[in-house]
C-alpha cells in the first residue's frame, strides 16, 4: 500500500512543469556500461573492491587522477609525459581516450582500437564513475551528470526581467550577498542599474571576470534568469 | 527509483492536479511544521512565513533557545572567532511570523499528520519538514560511546562540546599529543576535519610548539587534501601526521579512561583525543520512518520530498539526495527550493525550477583561506553535481587573504539570511 502510494506520487512529481526546466542528465546508463566494461576493458583493467594492476593499471579512482600517476605501474613514456604536462582524467579526456587512445596520447601502450559509439562510451564512463570519488564526500570531485550548454542569443539586454522569478532566484545570491546591500567581505549587489548587472553576470558566465564562485553561479543562469535577477535587485532598492 | 520520462507525459495533468489540488482548495490556513532550527529548518520556516504573508501557518520546533553554528566553530578553536559570535537566537524568525516552539519532537504520526512533543502536546501539519541534522552511529568507534564525550569530545555539533575541546587543548601538557579520529564517509562538512586540524595546529604552534598532531583516518582521501597538506607543511612543518587505511587508520580503538588510542595494535598515549564517529540522520527522522538501511532519509531530487511520504520533506544533513555534501550552505540552498514548492502546493504561488548549490570555505592559517564549491541539478535519479571548482595549491597570499575575507562575508550573509 505504502509502496504504491509513493510510486503514484513519484509520477506526479515527474510531471510537474519543473521537469521541463531540468538541464542535467546522467552521464549514461551505468548498468549497460557494466556489460560494455566486461567486454571491452576487463581483460586488461580491473575495477572495484580489491582491484590491482594487471596488463593495464586498475581503474579505481581514475577520475581526477593525473595521467600515468600510479607509481607502481609501468606506463609508456608518452603517457608519463602527458601526465607531467598536466593531463588529468575527467569526463571529456576519458571520453576522448576511449574513443581513440592514440588521438589523445600518440605513443600510448594501450592497444585498444577505440569505441566509436558515443552512447556506449557514455554508458561505460557512467559505470566507471561509480568507482571514483563521490561529490557528496569530496565536493571537488568530477561531476556525475552533464549539463546542457546554453548559447548566448542576440539582444540579451532587451529582455525584461521577471521580478517574481528574480526573487526566487535571488535566494541563491543572498546566501552570501546581503539583502541590506552591505558589502563587508562580499560585495553588495542591491540597486545596481539593470544593464550593469546583466553585463557583469554575462562576463562571469563567459569567464571573463575571474571569480570561481561567481563563474559557477553564472554558468547555469540563462539570459531570462539574469534579466530577472537584475530586475529584482534593482526593484528592492526602490522599496 | 528510475523514472521513464516519456511514460509520464500522457497523464501529466491528472497527476499534477491530484497532488496539488486538495491543499490549494483547503479551508483554514494550511499548516507547515518544521522540525529542527538549523540552517535547513530555520531557512525554510523563515522563507515560507516571509513569502506567504501570513497565508501559511508555520511552526518551528527546536529545543535550543540559542543555536550555535557548526560552521566557523573551528575558527573559534583557532582563536579567529568569538564563541558568542557563533550563537544566534530565534527572535527574528519569530518576528517573521513563525511560531517557534522550544521543545523536542519525539515522534511523528504520518497517518494522523501530527508531531508529538516531549511536553505531551501534538502539532498537526499539512506539510512537514524534517531537518534534524546528524546523530552518531553507536559502536562505530570501538571503545567510545556518547557518555564518554567529556573525556574524548566529538565537538561535531558545535556548542559546549567545542568549548570543551578548546579548553582541553589549551591545557595540554607541553609537547603533548593531540589525536583526531576522523569519520568514515558520508559525514557532515567534508573539509571540517582538515580545517579543524589546521586550527588546532595554529593554536598549538603559538602556545605549545613542540606538541604533535596525529590523525587516524579510515578513508583513503578527503576533501581539499592537497590544499591542507600543502598548508600544514608550510605553516606547521613536522607537526601533523596522518595515518590512512594503508597504515592501519581503519583499524583502531580508543580507551577514554586511560586516554589511549590503539592503532593497528600499537598503543598511543594521547593528551587530547577528538573522536568524530560515523554519522546518520538525526533520530527523529528514523523515528518517523523516513530513513532506510543507510541510516539517512532518501528524498526525491526535484524537491527534497521524502521517498516515504509525499507530505514530508527532509532537508540538509539528514537527507540522502545524491551529490550535495552535508553542509550548512547545502541545507540553506535546499530549504529555498522546499519553501517554493510548499508555498506552491498550499497557496498556489508560482513554482520555479529547483536550484541547488554549495560552497565550503576553510581556513588553514592566518589569512590563508581556501574554498571548494559546485552546482547541482536534479536528474531522474539524484541531485547530481554538474560542475565544481576548488582553490589551487600555490596560490599567492593576496588571493588566500581575499578568500578568507570572502568566507567572513559569507558567514555574515548566511546567518543574516536565516536568523538576521
Amino acid at each position: 500500500m505504502k509502496l504504491r502510494l509513493v510510486l503514484t506520487f513519484c509520477i506526479g512529481v515527474a510531471l510537474t512543469p519543473m521537469q521541463a526546466f531540468s538541464q542535467a542528465s546522467p552521464i549514461g546508463d551505468a548498468t549497460a556500461g557494466a556489460e560494455i566494461y566486461r567486454r571491452e576493458c576487463a581483460s586488461c583493467h580491473q575495477i572495484g573492491d580489491g582491484a590491482v594492476h594487471r596488463i593495464g593499471p586498475h581503474l579505481n579512482r581514475i577520475f581526477d587522477r593525473g595521467a600515468g600517476s600510479h607509481s607502481d605501474f609501468r606506463y609508456s613514456d608518452a603517457l608519463l609525459r602527458q601526465g607531467r604536462d598536466g593531463l588529468k582524467w575527467d569526463l571529456r579526456r576519458l571520453d576522448a581516450y576511449i574513443e581513440n587512445p592514440r588521438a589523445l596520447v600518440s605513443g600510448t601502450r594501450m592497444s585498444y582500437r577505440g569505441l566509436s559509439d558515443a552512447q556506449r562510451r557514455a554508458d561505460l564512463i557512467a559505470y566507471m564513475r561509480a568507482y571514483s570519488d563521490q561529490p557528496q564526500n569530496i565536493p571537488e570531485a568530477s561531476p556525475t551528470a552533464i549539463i546542457r550548454e546554453v548559447d548566448l542569443p542576440e539582444s540579451v539586454l532587451a529582455i525584461e526581467g521577471d521580478i517574481e522569478y528574480g526573487e526566487f532566484l535571488s535566494s541563491e545570491c543572498t546566501t552570501c550577498h546581503q539583502r541590506t546591500g552591505s558589502d563587508a567581505g562580499i560585495p553588495g549587489i542591491v540597486g545596481w542599474p539593470e544593464e550593469d548587472f546583466v553585463v557583469a553576470m554575462h562576463a562571469y558566465k563567459q569567464k571573463l571576470r575571474p571569480h570561481a564562485v561567481m563563474q559557477s553561479v553564472a554558468a547555469r543562469l540563462d539570459d531570462d534568469e539574469i534579466a530577472a535577477l537584475a530586475a529584482y535587485f534593482r526593484a528592492i532598492a526602490r522599496e | 527509483m528510475k523514472l521513464n520520462r516519456r511514460r509520464f507525459l500522457g497523464t501529466a495533468t491528472l497527476a499534477t492536479a491530484a497532488l496539488s489540488a486538495p491543499a490549494v482548495l483547503g479551508q483554514a490556513r494550511p499548516r507547515v511544521v518544521v522540525i529542527g532550527g538549523g540552517s535547513g529548518g530555520g531557512t525554510v520556516a523563515r522563507y515560507i512565513a516571509k513569502d506567504s504573508d501570513g497565508a501559511v501557518d508555520v511552526t518551528l520546533i527546536e529545543p535550543s533557545r540559542r543555536y550555535y553554528t557548526c560552521y566557523f566553530s573551528n575558527l573559534y578553536l583557532g582563536g579567529f572567532w568569538e564563541y558568542d559570535a557563533l550563537g544566534h537566537d530565534y527572535g527574528n524568525i519569530a518576528r517573521t511570523g513563525v511560531n517557534v516552539i522550544h521543545d523536542w519532537a519525539v515522534g511523528v504520526d504520518r497517518d494522523a499528520q501530527t508531531v508529538a512533543l516531549a511536553s505531551g502536546e501534538a502539532v498537526s501539519y499539512d506539510r512537514l519538514v524534517v531537518a534534524p541534522g546528524i546523530d552518531f552511529v553507536e559502536g562505530s568507534v570501538p571503545g567510545w560511546n556518547v557518555s564518554q564525550q567529556s573525556l574524548m569530545p566529538h565537538a561535531y555539533k558545535s556548542g559546549t562540546q567545542v568549548q570543551l575541546l578548546k579548553h582541553q587543548i589549551e591545557n595540554m601538557r607541553e609537547g603533548g599529543l593531540f589525536v583526531m579520529v576522523a569519520p568514515p564517509n558520508p559525514y557532515r562538512c567534508p573539509p571540517g576535519p582538515g580545517e579543524r586540524i589546521s586550527m588546532v595546529a595554529h593554536m598549538l604552534s603559538q602556545s605549545n610548539p613542540t606538541a604533535k598532531i596525529l590523525i587516524v583516518d579510515p578513508k583513503e582521501n578527503y576533501s581539499k587534501q592537497a590544499l591542507f597538506e600543502e598548508g600544514w607543511e608550510r605553516h606547521y612543518p613536522g607537526m601533523v601526521t596522518r595515518i590512512g587505511p594503508d597504515m592501519g587508520g581503519d583499524d583502531f580503538e580508543v580507551r577514554p579512561e586511560t586516554m589511549e588510542v590503539v592503532i593497528d595494535g600499537e598503543v598511543e598515549q594521547a593528551d587530547v583525543c577528538n573522536v568524530i564517529p560515523a554519522q546518520k540522520a538525526g533520530k527523529i527522522a528514523e523515528l518517523a520512518g523516513l530513513t532506510n538501511e543507510s541510516g539517512w532519509a532518501p528524498v526525491l531530487p526535484t524537491d527534497m520530498r521524502s521517498r516515504m511520504d509525499e507530505k514530508v520533506f527532509v532537508l540538509g544533513d539528514a537527507s540522502a539526495q545524491g551529490d550535495m555534501p552535508k553542509s550548512g550552505f547545502s541545507a540553506n540552498s535546499q530549504a529555498k527550493v522546499v519553501a517554493n514548492v510548499i508555498r506552491h502546493e498550499l497557496t498556489g504561488s508560482r513554482l520555479f525550477p529547483a536550484r541547488y548549490s554549495n560552497t565550503c570555505w576553510s581556513l588553514i592559517a592566518t589569512d590563508d583561506g581556501v574554498k571548494v564549491g559546485a552546482n547541482y541539478e536534479p536528474t531522474d535519479e539524484k541531485i547530481a553535481s554538474v560542475s565544481s571548482f576548488i582553490s589551487q595549491t600555490g596560490e599567492d597570499a593576496d588571493l588566500r587573504r581575499q578568500t578568507y575575507e570572502e568566507s567572513i562575508g559569507w558567514y555574515n550573509g548566511i546567518v543574516a539570511d536565516i536568523f538576521g
